[in-house]
């Protein structure tokens, strides 16, 4: 499914809301949570999930074509944990 | 502190004035068509946010780390997701702006 696929199902389910209102929620809702994540808060959604950055600390990696080592800088990576409900429902109900 | 379905709607509330009722059903909604397509085995992509995917994996011996009795695991199906390249470059552009900041703010929360 894709962004707009999810658009579309959502609009067949609000039909009170224009399909153009649904888009710009749609938008509304990831540009806060991209927001929140690059931030370094947390996204907490109870039943769905959480999202968090982790921290990567820096590393001597090395060129695999030359062998040569190179020094990698730390960053900063986003991270979702599935919540219960959703890792329940993707294993049919079971754990 | 952390972004909640309340905030979310309170989002929708100030930024594209729909009610509360309807904002609040909104954000439930979203979150549930998500689930329902991965729960039906559908991939996810929300372009310039990320792709939740979905993992088969084979069944494995575990243990129980307290009492170290062997209990197996079994085969399941579990979610993934991978941040957009949009997304990262975000937080790497917020990191080199203001790594001390972000620094404490992640390992505070971890």
């Amino acid at each position: 499914m894709t962004k707009s696929e999810l658009i579309a199902a959502l609009s067949a389910r609000q039909p009170q809301l224009q399909p153009r209102d649904v888009e710009l929620a749609v938008k509304e809702l990831l540009e806060q949570m991209s927001a929140a994540l690059a931030a370094g808060d947390r996204i907490e959604v109870r039943g769905f999930g959480s999202f968090s950055l982790h921290y990567r600390p820096p590393r001597v990696g090395r060129n695999p074509k030359t062998g040569e080592a190179v020094q990698v800088p730390d960053k900063f990576v986003p991270h979702f944990k599935p919540g219960k409900e959703l890792r329940e429902r993707v294993n049919n109900g079971s754990e | 502190m952390a972004l909640t379905k309340a905030d979310l709607a309170e989002g929708l509330f100030n930024e594209l004035g729909l009610n509360k009722r309807e904002a609040k059903e909104f954000v439930e909604m979203f979150f549930e068509n998500v689930r329902t397509a991965l729960a039906e085995g559908q991939q996810v992509k929300l372009s310039g946010f990320g792709n939740f995917g979905l993992r088969e994996k084979n069944p494995r011996p575990g243990r129980n780390p307290k009492t170290g009795e062997e209990i197996p695991i079994t085969a399941r199906t579990v979610v993934t997701f991978r941040a957009s390249h949009k997304l990262k470059e975000r937080v790497e552009e917020n990191a080199r702006l203001h790594a001390e900041q972000l620094k404490s703010k992640v390992q505070a929360n971890a």
